[in-house]
């Protein structure tokens, strides 16, 4: 049994579990379903254009503006249809606009003639589209690593509580056991981001925000890579973690500073996301650049030469978490009894042939 | 020539304990070699160095002389003491992967599942979740794993503990097919009665150090004391004043008595017959339980 072949399989086992996992299916379907509304409801809600009750005689203008014209009597027909509900606004004699409590611009400018607009930055966000995007991916690089890697160190503990590590160590290579782990966890949060990713872009796509879409989607291609090292960087320390104990229950202990390091980047990357100068500093951390490097590239402050050092930054930082890691995962594997110091694992690790 | 599982001069310790000292003994291919000791005695360390889950610090073991490497513990069966399984999976699906992590085919692995589990009595339990199984048979699971991949050494820490009577019959059948197959089997117990009903071979170890190794008839006659027991119709006591004798036991008619190395049975027998009729006169063979706390005291 080579160790690739011995990785895969370890992978195709995880994978197979936690797709029966029915707290894992339901809060991926939570999430698309998040997603979905997130991206469907907003122009929906925002609703189409005004209903105008109106008579014949004044109707053409408001026609021609694409408006949905209802046409009464007269004018006190029209404004009973407003108040009765029927009608958003209606327009009277004068011509005064008639409407409950909120001027309706789009009549109003129908009736009007607006000065030329030349728009100098056509493509800026919108202050709340710029508040919720880094938001999002925050909140995303946050809650799946966190779910994911948690699995990776349950799963481990697992094996080590109920002691098949052992007749797992004796037939594969102890590393192809950690990889396909890693593997597996990669694979389905990819997948389940994928998913949600997708569903948001055809929520977009729906609900008539392509030109949000067209902003948004190098940032998304882009925390692709960033999503994928972070991972392994979180996911590794995770490994440890696990590694360290025996029993779920002492998890807590030993997940401290795992929950840290994936918590403070995620809080300041949300406090911090309008402070230039933080976010340049927080895009080349290893910890924060999966989520603060795509979101300097979507509000256009980030020159493609950064994404590619910071990347390079990330994964120099996920291949040595990865290997610190399986050290320590090697090094107290098979220590069954109690908890293994991160010293003892390190040093003395056992000499597997 | 047969194959033999060696292992020479291993040397163990942990921290500066010491668990093994210079641990050397032969398995047999086709016969079962029961593994004696005490608790803390070194069995289980000995049997993951073994298989390679443990490193030695000194000393080899080989296979066929040669020495073992991951290619060649994969086609090695494991039982390990502290059993378990992954509790949320089915009994077939897990002993497929195991099958599977052992280099079978897909197709291999569970068609060689389906046959174990219906040998071992599990064939009706085979797509229930190992955490839904009595403890018993939870232990057949485990037996199955270790068994799927048709291995060719078989290495088991405590088989029996925890088995009732009817399965350690069960499991005693499918290892002694395997061993009339060709494989050495090594397995360890604390029950004497048990190795002693099983076993063709036999290795001691005390404090990690192997105290006795061997043939069981040739540790019986090896560690025989030169036992005798004599059963007459009236007093056995003259035997007390018979040169050579040593008495360890008299009941009334019956005796039983150690002869000096010096000393030949015939004319004891010959005496008693003088004296009367002699209704049982016959060599006493240690039992094992009397050889261990021989050897290891």
């Amino acid at each position: 049994m080579n160790t690739f072949e011995a990785t895969r399989l370890v992978a195709a086992r995880e994978i197979r579990v936690k797709l029966r996992d029915r707290t894992f299916l339901i809060s991926t379907l939570f999430f698309l379903l998040i997603a979905a509304a997130a991206t469907i409801l907003p122009p929906m809600l925002s609703g189409g254009p005004s209903t105008v009750a109106v008579t014949e005689a004044a109707a053409g203008p408001l026609r021609q503006a694409g408006l949905e014209v209802r046409v009464v009597a007269d004018d006190a027909a029209a404004e009973q249809a407003v108040r009765d509900g029927d009608a958003d606004a209606a327009v009277v004699a004068g011509p005064v606009v008639l409407a409950m409590n909120d001027a309706p611009n789009d009549v109003v400018s129908a009736l009007s003639s607006a000065p030329p607009v030349r728009l100098l930055n056509p493509d800026a966000v919108e202050p709340v589209v710029a508040f919720l995007v880094p938001f999002a991916f925050a909140f995303i690089f946050f809650i799946t690593s966190q779910t994911f890697g948690v699995q990776i160190a349950q799963s481990i503990i697992e094996e080590k509580q109920t002691r098949i590590v052992e007749i797992l160590v004796a037939a594969v290579p102890v590393r192809a056991l950690l990889a396909g782990k890693m593997l597996a966890g990669t694979l389905l949060a990819l997948g389940q981001i994928g998913l949600v990713a997708l569903v948001a872009v055809a929520g977009m796509a729906f609900g008539d925000s392509n030109q949000l879409l067209s902003l948004l989607g190098p940032a998304i291609g882009w925390f692709v890579p960033f999503f994928l090292l972070g991972f392994v960087l979180i996911a590794s320390m995770w490994a440890a973690a696990g590694a360290l104990v025996n029993r779920l229950e002492d998890i807590g202990g030993v997940s401290m500073p795992v929950q840290l390091a994936v918590m403070l980047p995620f809080f300041a990357v949300i406090f911090l996301n309008d402070n230039a100068g933080a976010m340049r500093v927080l895009s080349y951390l290893p910890f924060s650049s999966p989520t603060a490097m795509p979101l300097r590239l979507f509000n256009g402050d980030a020159a493609v030469w950064e994404l590619f050092a910071s990347l390079a930054l990330l994964l120099v930082a996920a291949v040595g978490f990865l290997l610190a890691g399986s050290r320590v995962y090697e090094g107290s594997l098979l220590r069954t009894n109690g908890r293994t110091s991160i010293r003892t694992a390190w040093r003395e690790r056992e000499t597997l042939s | 020539m047969t194959t033999v599982l060696r292992l020479d001069g291993i040397d163990r310790s942990f921290g500066d304990r010491q668990v093994l000292k210079n641990v050397s003994f032969d398995v047999v291919a086709g016969r079962m070699t029961g593994f004696v000791g005490g608790n803390g005695a070194g069995k289980t360390t000995t049997m993951r160095i073994i298989l390679g889950v443990l490193a030695a610090d000194a000393g080899r073991v080989t296979w066929g002389a040669q020495p073992l490497n991951r290619s060649i513990r994969g086609r090695f069966g494991y039982m390990p003491e502290e059993r378990g399984l992954y509790p949320k999976m089915s009994v077939r699906e897990q002993v497929v992967y195991l099958g599977r992590l052992h280099g079978m085919s897909a197709e291999g692995a569970r068609r060689a599942t389906d046959t174990l589990l219906e040998r071992i009595g599990l064939g009706e339990r085979g797509d229930d979740l190992l955490e839904t199984l009595s403890l018993g048979n939870q232990q057949r699971a485990q037996i199955a794993a270790a068994l799927v991949h048709d291995p060719e050494v078989l290495v088991l820490d405590e088989p029996f503990s925890g088995l009732d009577p009817l399965a350690v019959d069960t499991i005693l059948a499918v290892l002694r097919e395997r061993a009339a197959a060709g494989a050495p089997v090594l397995f360890s117990s604390h029950q004497l009665d048990v190795v002693e009903r099983l076993c063709d071979d036999l290795v001691i170890i005390a404090d990690g150090a192997i105290r006795a190794a061997g043939s069981r008839e040739q540790l019986r006659a090896s560690s025989a004391t030169r036992r005798f027991e004599l059963v007459v119709d009236t007093d056995a006591g003259w035997l007390r004043d018979h040169p050579g004798v040593s008495l360890v036991d008299l009941d009334g008619a019956r005796a039983v008595f150690d002869l000096a190395a010096d000393t030949d049975e015939q004319p004891v027998l010959h005496a008693a017959l003088a004296r009367g009729p002699v209704r049982a006169f016959r060599p006493v063979t240690p039992s094992l339980a009397e050889i261990f706390r021989e050897v290891t005291q």
